[in-house]
């Protein structure tokens, strides 16, 4: 067995295991980090296939920006988990027609990868000869999917708009420092000087 | 002796000792650092500073590590045992982790991959998860808000970190370090070096690395007069070391990187000198120098003002910054010194 | 292929290693240190008196508006590095491409800051 077979025994398996404990796991927070065990571990196979910049992606986006985003949420906010567990049974029906769905993607993509004409080349493809996979995919992306990519952008405009009119509460009589205002002061306005007589007062 | 290394067992041994070398440098460089930076701060403060163990207190560290070990391990009563041992192991194994992909001189890498720098990036993401989880597994207050707000500080600074970089890679047109510190080698020496080029980012990167490794003046996770310690309270003995030591290692990583994304790695800063690590190890230590130096010099930010340069001020600086170099780059104004594609990649 | 994999190695060995060290300092300090536990020892650290409840409470919602907005500002960086590296090959509809995609993240981030979410108060 070759060290890269190896490796991805090791990474598929660590990937499972985080999977199946992220479900059963009592504690929300073990689970996250259950979950953050199956996001490297799949970054793990990533690699293995040459697709270098997916998987530093994958650990870039989803472990260090999404999943932080979930510790935060299930850390503080008080969700009672179990009674939320409680539930499970209700929504097995649910649960198990998304798991079959899923499981016709995977042998959706099986086939594409396996049994099509062509899936030899495709399977190659992450790794073109002379140009590195982070390169092969600016060359594509940009122009030839100029529509899809746009689109992105505007997705992530919305989910800008979104979180800030879905979170933002101003809390009121805040006092918030101006640092231009503080900056542009000068004694000549900010004082004045008064001559007050004695026994006079102001 | 020499076809031992070219069997499999052989190049694993190669690869084990290499690594080995690697885990000694930073190991060792870190028990000096420590004492550097005590020296230096007790230098400006007019104190001695640790002159007690070994010849002028060079061993201080050691000794320093020595105790942690014979230290009892508190575990607070409420904490979640597991994750309360495997917070300082992530930012401890992290800090090391990073180390396989900066190189110390021309070829001297452990593994050059083609995505270095995002390798780079995407470890330093992570180290975030030391931080919440030590806080959080401590199951006390104060541990619990400093590393809220670190992790906080953290995610925002290293958007600005992500947009330099994506400068200097536009001006590279590859990702990893050997090709950006070729492309630096103009023949002009130090004035070749992209720090010229790109000099606003410079002072953008270096601050940002003072927050993202919670290094004063944006030490606010763990001010000491109103969060005690912030994320690191509850923490004893070889735990808390871990900690200590993520957090230095981390501090010289990024020294290593202002060396080689600004100040040319390995290359010699006068024409003519030849280049080697020598140059790289004393750039090293020099931003590290001035690390020390500004947690000497300089006072504590407020957090409102540290969210504030963050996201107002750094964020739209070098998002400017890369449209700026993008133009720059494409149609080659200033002759070209942003498109530096023929050199590197 | 195989070259690149081979390059990925060291990192793997070298996460072992940091791993293995690591353990082998906690379990130093675990065996070597004496033990001694009492409940005060134990105690969460507070200042003064017995800690009132459980630390772990509900905080301010601008911590998770930061890292919303830090998810939208990371996928964007994410946008650029394939951009940024095939820079010199891409294309001029390429080039404008991205700056579209930077100026409508720009009104975005020109409606956080009239809006006041960057404020932190």
């Amino acid at each position: 067995m070759s060290v890269a077979s190896l490796a991805f025994y090791l990474f598929a398996i660590s990937a499972i295991v985080g999977g199946f404990f992220t479900v059963v796991s009592r504690n929300p927070v073990h689970s996250v980090l259950f979950l953050i065990l199956a996001f490297l571990s799949s970054a793990g196979l990533f690699v293995l296939l040459g697709a270098e910049f997916v998987a530093m992606l994958l650990i870039i986006v989803y472990v260090g920006a999404v999943a932080v985003l979930f510790l935060f949420v299930v850390m503080m906010l008080d969700v009672d988990f179990a009674e939320l567990k409680a539930g499970m049974a209700q929504y097995l029906p649910i649960a198990l027609a998304i798991g079959v769905v899923l499981l016709m993607q995977l042998g959706l993509a099986f086939g594409d990868w396996h049994i099509s004409e062509g899936a030899e080349a495709a399977r190659a493809a992450p790794t073109p000869d002379g140009v590195e996979n982070t390169a092969a995919l600016g060359l594509l992306l940009y122009d030839q999917y100029f529509l899809l990519f746009q689109l992105a952008g505007l997705i992530l405009l919305v989910a800008m708009i979104g979180a800030i009119v879905l979170t933002l509460r101003h809390r009121e009589g805040v006092k918030r420092q101006d640092v231009l205002q503080q900056m542009w002061r000068d004694p000549a306005t900010a004082i004045e000087l008064k001559d007050v007589k004695p026994g006079q007062g102001l | 002796m020499a076809e031992f290394f070219t069997t499999p067992f052989g190049i694993f041994v190669l690869i084990v000792a290499q690594c080995l070398a690697i885990v000694g440098f930073v190991m060792i460089s870190l028990l000096f650092l420590v004492y550097g930076d005590r020296k230096v701060w007790a230098a400006v403060q007019m104190r001695r500073g640790p002159n007690v163990v070994g010849a002028f207190g060079l061993l201080q560290s050691v000794a320093d590590a020595l105790k942690y070990v014979l230290k009892e391990v508190v575990i607070p009563a409420g904490a979640d045992k597991p994750v309360f041992l495997l917070a300082p192991m992530t930012s401890f194994v992290l800090a090391i982790l990073a180390w396989a992909v900066i190189p110390f001189n021309e070829g001297w890498v452990l593994s050059d991959i083609n995505v270095a720098i995002l390798f780079v990036f995407a470890v330093s993401s992570l180290e975030v998860y030391g931080v919440i989880m030590g806080g959080w597994a401590s199951n006390s207050k104060y541990p619990f808000l400093g590393s809220l707000r670190s992790a906080a500080q953290m995610i925002s600074y290293e958007v600005s970190l992500g947009l330099i970089i994506i400068g200097i890679i536009i001006s590279t047109g590859s990702m990893s370090f050997g090709n950006i510190v070729s492309a630096q080698d103009t023949g002009y020496g130090f004035f070749g070096w992209y720090w010229l080029p790109h000099f606003p980012m410079v002072f953008l990167f270096f601050i940002s690395a003072l927050a993202e490794t919670n290094r004063p003046p944006f030490d606010l996770p763990e001010a000491e007069s109103e969060l005690v310690a912030g994320y690191q309270v509850e923490y004893s003995s070889t735990p808390f070391l871990l900690f200590m030591a993520g957090e230095y290692i981390a501090i010289f990583l990024m020294c290593a990187l202002v060396s080689l994304l600004f100040f040319g790695g390995w290359l010699s800063p006068i024409p003519g000198l030849p280049d080697g690590v020598l140059w790289m190890v004393g750039k090293m230590a020099f931003f590290f120098f001035i690390f020390a130096m500004v947690k000497a010099i300089t006072p504590r930010y407020r957090y409102d003002q540290l969210m504030r340069i963050g996201w107002k001020v750094f964020l739209p600086l070098s998002l400017g910054w890369v449209v700026f170099v993008a133009f720059a780059a494409k149609f080659e104004w200033f002759w070209g010194v942003y498109a530096r594609w023929t050199m590197g990649g | 292929m195989e070259e690149m994999l081979r390059e990925y190695l060291p990192v793997l060995i070298l996460l072992g290693i940091a791993i293995a060290l690591g353990i082998v300092l906690i379990l130093a300090a675990l065996v070597l240190a004496v033990r001694n536990p009492d409940p005060e020892k134990l105690s969460a650290y507070e200042c003064g008196f017995n800690a009132f409840d459980d630390a772990r409470m509900k905080f301010d919602v601008r911590f998770y508006l930061v890292s919303i907005l830090f998810i939208i500002f990371d996928l964007e960086i994410a946008m650029l590095f394939p951009w940024a590296v095939a820079f010199k090959d891409v294309s001029d509809v390429g080039f404008w491409s991205m700056m579209i995609f930077l100026a409508v993240l720009t009104v975005g981030f020109a409606y956080e800051w009239k809006k006041g979410a960057l404020e932190w108060s």
